[in-house]
């Protein structure tokens, strides 16, 4: 599997790794550009873009509304795929692409994946696909080589925790807290040892998002995950301070690793 | 009044290719909570009589079965039977199913209800049971629907209960599900969500079909005291199913009753403008809000705006219960528009003296449309599903009522100054 040598790789030069969010179309692909172009020319590490649902119950009301804005654009998936297809060819970077079951269910579960795999994606994060319904999506993208991310919580009893770690590929998407995307979550200690429960218990890379605020939640991670995931917190930041703004926040943001 | 259980339930949650539980993994667990309490209370007859004395002393259970003799004898046809769901308390079958999910809330000791509502008859229901139970209730509702229902919103407030208009998507019932999925994500420790139809994940739309179905269990003996057979056809509207199921389930097994459910045709098939997923055949299979069923999408899998005169049928998905069914050929599926909507009313009100609700309206304007093909040996039951009088606003609009018209101006007036 490729992206887990990647992410294998990358671990042994840092203490944690960055995976960033932009929702693809949001608020348009020319600003979806610049905004990569920031993520990579400051070192961020995996790049995770969302292609727009009507109903994402995952998300939170700043995701909800900006999904929204973009298929009010009338914003198909074909330009979103096309856009992380030229997005995935500038930069040497590994892409994920994260959205709802039903996009992969009407593309076509085995169509979809393959077309990700041609565009140059490394995995796919389906926040609505749980394991007892969407074996097939987890078993055909294995097949194929490309990651499935499965999502395991503080709630996964051991035996579901396992079979998330036997099911999904690439590394798990730890969500800390109840909730959908977008409030803070405070990282205390009982959260950092279910964190570290989870990989004990799985053995595999544990990534950790929703509600991650600034450099300060990432560093507390440090030691337990392997990859800190930033959503809301950089839309938020590019609403009230511009790309400059989002270059000095991931800036502070990469000097997590290189502090003592 | 029995719990004897029709084998309707599907496998694992799945009626043919329809259902399943699509949702976040955070959400698992409360699921499974909940799957596991309703296999409890399956099982449970003493259960099952608490909850049925709570619909006699409460809610007024059982309803009568109306003969309809005015409609009856004007169509000079089948026999026209009325299932009085509109004279539950709050004025719709909608409370059924809340009185049960209440009774499992407190098995659950959970102490906080959220609900969507469309037209506000689910939301109403679930103030009311939240203020007799002592529980807290939030009602998430469409910023749209809240507009057109202003009523339901009031009482629920009055009821103590919080109403939060939802703004994004299209406004209406299904965003209010998104939203009441997304706090029940966050709060499910001490909360319940009770959602108001045979929808979402397992196991909503088993456990709301088994609630709703003391709706068929008293009309199958009421027919059967009275005419001494089983009706020959049922009809009842189709929203997300639950007044539908509740009347159909006790006869599914009875190939000799014909089962019909009728959609929102609105504006008609042409328009663009309605809420049929079936009738029109337009929906397509797909996952959304936490099941598998058919919606109405583009395709790329969005889910459509959807158009209905009446809030409650106004629903981009439908009971994955009725999917199936619809496909299998046990129930047939109508669409009635608006305009039938309209005349249809019209005829019910001033031939029973009845006001029913612009959904139930729905399934009368069915059974007009296909009753000059029925015998007068035929005997015809239709779920009221609700009274109408929250429709007034609508109704008076739609029937463009001068009188109506000037007292609403007048008030408004009134308020502005
Ligand atoms: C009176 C009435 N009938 C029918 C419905 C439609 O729902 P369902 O299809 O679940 O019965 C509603 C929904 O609000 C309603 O208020």
């Amino acid at each position: 599997m490729q992206i887990e040598k990647q992410i294998e790789a990358m671990r042994k030069e840092k203490k944690i790794l960055l995976m960033t969010h932009q929702i693809i179309g949001y608020p348009d692909f020319a600003a979806n550009e610049k905004v990569i172009e920031c993520f990579y020319n400051n070192g961020v590490d995996l790049i995770e873009l969302q292609i727009p649902f009507s109903d994402p119950i995952a998300d939170g009301p700043v995701f909800t509304k900006s999904n929204q804005a973009v298929l009010e654009k009338g914003i198909k998936v074909s330009n979103c795929l096309k856009f992380i297809e030229r997005m995935a060819s500038k930069y040497p970077i590994p892409f994920l692409v994260m959205t709802y079951y039903n996009i992969l269910y009407q593309y076509g579960v085995e169509a979809f994946i393959d077309r990700c795999k041609e565009i140059g994606v490394q995995g796919t994060i389906v926040p609505d696909a749980p394991l007892d319904e969407a074996r097939a999506y987890y078993d055909y993208s294995r097949q194929q080589g490309l990651a499935a991310v499965s999502i395991a919580t503080p709630y996964s009893d051991p035996k579901r925790l396992q079979e998330i770690a036997d099911i999904g590929s690439g590394f798990i998407y730890y969500v800390p807290r109840k909730g959908v995307t977008g409030s803070k979550t405070t990282f205390d200690s009982e959260i950092l040892d279910g964190i570290q429960k989870a990989k004990k218990e799985t053995g595999k890379t544990i990534a950790v998002g929703f509600g991650i605020q600034g450099p300060e939640d990432v560093a507390r991670l440090i030691g337990t995950a392997d990859i800190a995931i930033i959503g809301s917190k950089i839309q938020q930041v590019l609403e009230t301070e511009g790309l400059s703004g989002l270059d000095q926040f991931l800036g502070d943001m990469a000097r997590v690793n290189k502090e003592e | 009044m029995k719990n004897e259980m029709v084998n309707y339930l599907g496998e694992n949650g799945y009626f043919g290719a329809y259902g399943g539980r699509f949702v976040p993994e955070i959400l698992i667990p409360a699921v499974d909570e909940l799957s596991l309490a309703f296999q409890e209370i399956l099982r449970d007859e003493d259960f099952y009589k608490q909850y049925y004395n709570l619909l006699m002393d409460f809610s007024g259970r059982p309803t009568p079965l109306t003969y309809a003799e005015g409609l009856s004898a004007y169509f000079g046809k089948a026999k026209i039977f009325i299932k009085r769901e509109d004279l539950n308390h709050s004025g719709a079958h909608k409370i059924n199913n809340v009185l049960g999910q209440g009774l499992l809330m407190k098995k659950l000791g959970k102490t906080r209800v959220i609900a969507e509502t469309g037209a506000g008859q689910h939301g109403v229901a679930t103030a009311i049971m939240a203020a007799k139970m002592g529980f807290q209730a939030t009602i998430y509702m469409g910023a749209e629907d809240a507009e057109r229902q202003y009523a339901n919103v009031f009482w629920m407030k009055q009821l103590g209960a919080e109403v939060i208009p939802v703004t994004t998507g299209t406004a209406t019932l299904k965003d209010a599900i998104n939203e009441a999925l997304r706090d029940w994500a966050g709060n499910f420790d001490n909360t319940h969500y009770a959602l108001g139809t045979a929808c979402g994940p397992r196991p909503f739309p088993e456990m709301v079909t088994f609630f709703q179905s003391v709706i068929s269990k008293e009309m199958k003996k009421q027919i059967n005291d009275i005419c001494g057979k089983n009706p020959d056809r049922i009809y009842a509207c189709l929203g997300g199913g639950s007044n539908a199921m509740g009347a159909f389930v006790e006869f599914l097994q009875e190939p000799g009753v014909e089962l019909v459910a009728v959609e929102a045709g609105g504006k008609g098939e042409a328009s663009g403008k309605h809420a049929s997923r079936i009738a029109y055949a337009k929906a397509k299979t797909g996952v959304s809000q936490g099941y598998k069923t058919l919606f109405l999408q583009d395709d790329d899998g969005q889910m459509l705006d959807t158009w209905s005169i009446s809030a409650g049928l106004d629903y981009v998905g439908v009971s994955p219960i009725l999917a199936h069914l619809a496909e299998t050929k046990r129930v047939r599926v109508l669409a009635a528009t608006d305009a039938e909507v309209i005349e249809a009313f019209k005829l019910i009100i001033s031939k029973e003296g009845l006001i029913p609700a612009l959904e139930s309206t729905h399934a009368f304007a069915g059974l007009f449309r296909e009753i000059a093909d029925t015998k007068p040996e035929d005997v015809i039951v239709v779920n009221m599903s609700g009274r109408g009088d929250k429709d007034i606003f609508n109704i008076g609009e739609a029937l463009q009522d001068q009188g109506w018209k000037t007292f609403v101006t007048e008030r408004g007036k009134a308020y502005a100054d």
